[in-house]
């Protein structure tokens, strides 16, 4: 019942906003042409790369940037907790020129607070990872750079430990940890409990598995995803089992992110799950850089292993800019001439671009892997998946969930395995059936 | 001119009892001043309490009663069906049984502040140097406090170095990790931080009593104890009844301490954290408001309950 009118009142405001937009553009058009159509004023970037905004790499972009147009002004407004704060923000319309936007927005509400860059087709044709940020047919972000999905890894452990070969089962993936754990030192894989978000690293994977690359289509049909053999089954037992036996950290509670780069460095991690973008902030932790090694969710399909490739935060326009084409300019410069994605180690939003050295494990794996990217949601289906999510307080991409899963599997409560996940399964769904009425 | 004035000012005591008769002649002289002055000095605080307080509870009555998200450009209008919620839902309220653990830890913060205070109350060496160690932690920022005891709890941390010391070793354990400890963990941070406090409102108290008190209690031969026993507790009455309240309804709202260290997980979850998650977390701003708006009406319930059950007592110790 609810959906059904919220989509109505969406569609309303869609055509709204775009009214509203098409003549803000057009008035800014018939102001810049007296210019001749020179681009000038004063853009402001909200960043959640609080780091880059304070070792000067940031005021790079912007020298650099300045030099191409020089009648427009960068600032960067640099935000620690940024997915709260401006998602509160956007309650105003004070929210920069260009932005990353938030992860609780839901397609739906894109419209609303951010400038149209283009229909999906358009940008298709120059930008990947555009799936996830479009509505109705147009894209609103362009992704900075993207990640591909898996694990890093001190190849020195695990060779001491024997393991050479990748796992390419859960099975034999639990079998390397046990030989870790018997062998060395190290801790065989760190959940990073304490930070909240690393757990949410896992949901990544979800696609993979079962290397469909319609699973987050076919998510809200599904009644019972936490059932054998389904992907979310088959990542959270993996997680489960490796914590029932013992080979994560003792004290998950007092955990320590920016430390655990350099144990991992150093061989007391043996492994930790995380996406690509971590690779380099290892290598650069490590003593040696070669340690560090990456690999795929132990599981193939066919014989080869899938990872999900998707964007990390998509730039976009505030709707209210009063500098949109300025902002647009900063987009695609970002984009094409920053070498952000390059310096990240991540994969460029570029279709054209290279894979990333950071990348050279996978690389070597050639035709044994395949990098997988999940189809947007049909129109009209693009918020079920978080409003089911949302309905079951369940949380795939929050840390929530499986923080509780970590507990329950080190017998901190009484459930087992096949309740925790059956509660999971009932939760998921009466949402639906909630959501879908 | 300088004669009525003269006349105006220095009697002005002595006829104090014709109280009436002095207000029309000033109010005269000042013309409307005098009776507006003090609410032209309330007007400000209380426009910034308005702005920062009452306009702010007053949306999140109206958001409870609404099913917005808190991002939608339109908030639906759903009546009490957040209330209903929130009320047939009971996995929600079961949180309150983790405040029980700081209920009980606010007596053994509010024992410890009245002993310390009373002991400072007395002429001490370096009391004021005590005052401030006792009152110090009160005055770091919780975030801070929340790292300094992740530390402090952490296998190998301070508190298992210092156990290992004393011989204790074997106590060791997960303190954050381990569901039967984690909430004592917690709530004991919660006494460090927030004892001082007490401390200064209890020391406070014991000071305003007279003097003359205690001389004449000595004269009498009455030891500390019973110095303590017959005039320092009776004459803090009503400042025990405060720290009682405030002990409730703290106990009732905590977040700050487990939000930090532990995110509410491994059973450390308090009501406010679960209000706070379904806010932010899944975007269900209305449901949050209508918990935190039950929340507020239970610290009321309480406080009337704890006021018809222990009524104020005017103290009288002479």
């Amino acid at each position: 019942m609810f959906p059904h009118s919220r989509r109505r009142r969406a569609a309303a405001f869609t055509a709204l906003a775009s009214v509203i937009g098409l003549t803000a553009a057009c008035s800014a058009d018939s102001g810049e042409s007296n210019d001749d159509g020179v681009m000038a004023g004063d853009i402001t970037v909200l960043t959640w790369r609080t780091d880059l905004l304070e070792d000067g790499t940031l005021d790079g972009y912007k020298a650099e940037f300045e030099k191409k147009y020089p009648d427009i002004t960068v600032e960067f407004e640099g935000i620690t907790d940024y997915e709260g704060e401006v998602r509160t923000r956007m309650n105003t319309e004070d929210y920069g020129d260009v932005l990353g936007i938030p992860g609780t927005i839901t397609p739906e509400q894109l419209p609303d607070f951010f400038e149209p860059l283009g229909t999906t087709e358009e940008l298709a044709k120059e930008y990947r990872f555009i799936n996830d940020k479009s509505y109705d047919g147009n894209g609103y972000g362009i992704a900075v750079v993207g990640n591909a999905q898996g694990l890093v890894y001190n190849t020195k452990v695990w060779a001491e430990a024997g393991v050479t070969d990748l796992p390419t089962s859960p099975e034999e993936f639990l079998d390397a940890l046990d030989a870790i754990a018997t062998t060395t030192d190290a801790i065989p894989l760190y959940t990073n409990y304490a930070a909240n978000w690393p757990v949410t690293q896992w949901d990544a994977h979800r696609g993979s598995i079962t290397a469909d690359e319609e699973f987050n289509r076919s998510l809200p049909e599904d009644d019972a995803p936490w059932s054998e053999g389904k992907d979310l089954y088959v990542i959270d037992s993996l997680l489960w089992d490796a914590v029932e036996g013992g080979y994560i950290e003792e004290d998950p509670t007092t955990t320590d992110w920016e430390a655990s780069k350099g144990m991992l460095g150093s061989g007391k991690i043996a492994t930790m799950a995380l996406g690509s973008w971590a690779i380099g902030q290892m290598q650069d932790a490590a003593d040696d850089p070669a340690d560090i090694g990456y690999m795929p969710f132990p599981n193939q399909v066919d014989g080869t292993f899938h990872s999900i490739i998707g964007g990390d935060y998509n730039q976009a326009i505030n709707v209210h800019s009063e500098h949109k084409e300025e902002a647009r300019a900063w987009i695609d410069w970002f984009n094409a001439e920053s070498g952000y994605a390059e310096s990240q180690g991540g994969l460029s939003p570029l279709l054209d671009g290279d894979m990333p050295e950071t990348l050279a494990d996978f690389e070597a794996l050639g035709d044994d892997l395949v990098y997988l990217e999940q189809l947007p949601a049909e129109p009209g289906k693009e918020t079920l998946v978080t409003d089911i999510d949302n309905a079951a307080e369940i949380g795939l991409q929050k840390e929530i969930y499986r923080k509780a899963l970590i507990d329950a599997a080190r017998g901190q409560t009484d459930e087992t395995k096949d309740e925790f996940f059956d509660d999971l399964n009932t939760r998921w769904a009466e949402a639906r059936a909630d959501v879908m009425s | 001119m300088t004669s009525t004035r003269e006349l105006a000012q220095p009697p002005a005591r002595p006829l104090l009892k014709k109280k009436s008769a002095l207000l029309t002649s000033r109010r005269r002289r000042t013309g409307w001043g005098w009776r507006g002055t003090p609410y032209v000095f309330l007007a400000l605080p209380v426009l910034l309490l308005v702005l920062f307080t009452y306009v702010p509870v007053a949306n999140m009555f109206w958001y409870s009663l609404t099913d917005w998200d808190g991002l939608d450009k339109t908030k639906t209008f759903v009546g009490i069906d957040n209330y209903v919620s929130v009320f047939t839902r009971p996995e929600l309220f079961r949180v309150f049984f983790v405040s029980l653990y700081y209920f009980a830890a606010s007596f053994i913060q509010m024992a410890l502040a009245l002993y310390f205070a009373t002991i400072l109350s007395f002429s001490t060496r370096f009391r004021n140097l005590f005052k401030g160690i006792l009152f110090f932690p009160y005055l770091v920022n919780g975030v801070a406090i929340g790292f300094i005891f992740l530390y402090f709890f952490r296998p190998d941390g301070t508190l298992d170095a210092l156990l290992d010391i004393v011989g204790l070793g074997d106590l060791s354990r997960p303190w954050l990790g381990d569901r039967d400890v984690v909430n004592f963990s917690l709530a004991s941070t919660s006494i460090w931080r927030y004892m001082g406090l007490n401390f200064v409102l209890f020391l406070g108290a014991i000071q305003s009593i007279p003097n003359q008190l205690y001389e004449a209690a000595e004269l009498d031969g009455a030891n500390r104890w019973q110095q303590f026993r017959f005039i320092i507790a009776p004459g803090i009455k009503p400042i025990i009844g405060l720290s009682f309240i405030l002990a409730i309804s703290g106990s009732l709202a905590v977040f700050e301490i487990p939000f930090i260290m532990t995110g509410g997980s491994n059973g450390s979850e308090t009501f406010v954290i679960q209000t706070v998650n379904s806010a932010f977390k899944f975007s269900k701003v209305g449901l949050a408001s209508a918990m935190a708006v039950v929340l507020l009406a239970i610290v009321l319930v309480i406080t009337w309950i704890q006021r018809k059950l222990v009524p104020e007592e005017k103290v009288n110790l002479t």
